[in-house]
């Protein structure tokens, strides 16, 4: 003859811990919150390692026409989309024979950056970032990286992008 | 014999109390380090990848330790409590 399985006592399912072993219990399911975090964090780092793998080689920068020279006067700004539609960059005449360009985003929160012919920089209006006119570089403010650098070539009277610096992917 | 068993406890709970500490530190450096990485990473440092994540591997396995040790010490309060 099979015996039941004995059920156990109505307060046994309510109060499944003893009431020592609740500060064991809350310090445990803590930890074990903890842990959890940290193994996440661990993916987090593996997913970067991983998606550095995957990406490989950017393909080969288009090369496309900017601007005529004297097209802008000096001070003077020009936006293009390079090196796709919709990535808007920003040519700027900084002297007579000097040309300058970058990506518009900001490296912070991807705002659009303008030309301070005060200031003599690249602004950003959102949170005050200043970066370089000669470089990209950050001056002030809260982005750490700087700007990507759009290198141009001069072809007869006219201005060409030829490539990108700074981007964060292998050239 | 209950003092004993109360003392032993107390201990239990305070070794408990320091691995939870330490696991806290080990968290706070390993979101430092996954966001330092990420802006090296998309500043193009891509060879600081692999460090970061080998360092972040290693401070968790280290976290996975102390809960181990965490369960292990209530598994023997435990005992020592039915006995």
């Amino acid at each position: 003859m099979q015996s039941e399985p004995t059920r156990p006592p109505l307060w046994r399912e309510e109060f499944s811990v003893f009431k020592n072993d609740e500060r064991y219990v809350s310090r445990r399911q803590l930890i074990k919150f903890l842990t959890l975090t940290s193994m996440a964090m661990f993916v987090g780092n593996i997913w970067i390692l991983v998606r550095g793998k995957l990406q490989g080689k950017a393909p080969e920068p288009p090369v496309i026409p900017v601007a005529k020279l004297g097209e802008i006067p000096v001070g003077g700004v020009k936006l293009f989309q390079y090196p796709r539609a919709g990535e808007q960059c920003i040519l700027v005449r900084t002297g007579e024979d000097a040309y300058v360009a970058y990506s518009q985003k900001c490296t912070h929160l991807s705002c659009s950056v303008f030309y301070s012919q005060d200031s003599r920089d690249l602004v950003c209006p959102c949170h005050e970032g200043h970066f370089s006119i000669r470089d990209g570089s950050v001056l002030q403010g809260p982005p750490t990286r700087p700007l990507p650098a759009v290198t141009l070539e001069r072809r007869n009277d006219q201005l060409f992008a030829i490539g990108m610096t700074n981007t964060g992917a292998e050239q | 014999m209950r003092s004993s068993q109360s003392s032993k406890q107390s201990r239990g709970l305070t070794a408990i109390d320091g691995a939870m500490a330490l696991i806290v530190i080990l968290l706070m450096v390993q979101i430092w380090l996954l966001s330092a990485t990420l802006d090296a990473y998309l500043s193009g440092h891509r060879e600081v990848a692999l460090p970061g994540a080998l360092v972040s591997g290693l401070l968790f396995a280290v976290c996975g330790a102390l809960y181990l040790f965490v369960n292990r010490i209530e598994a023997s309060a435990k005992n020592d409590d039915a006995r």
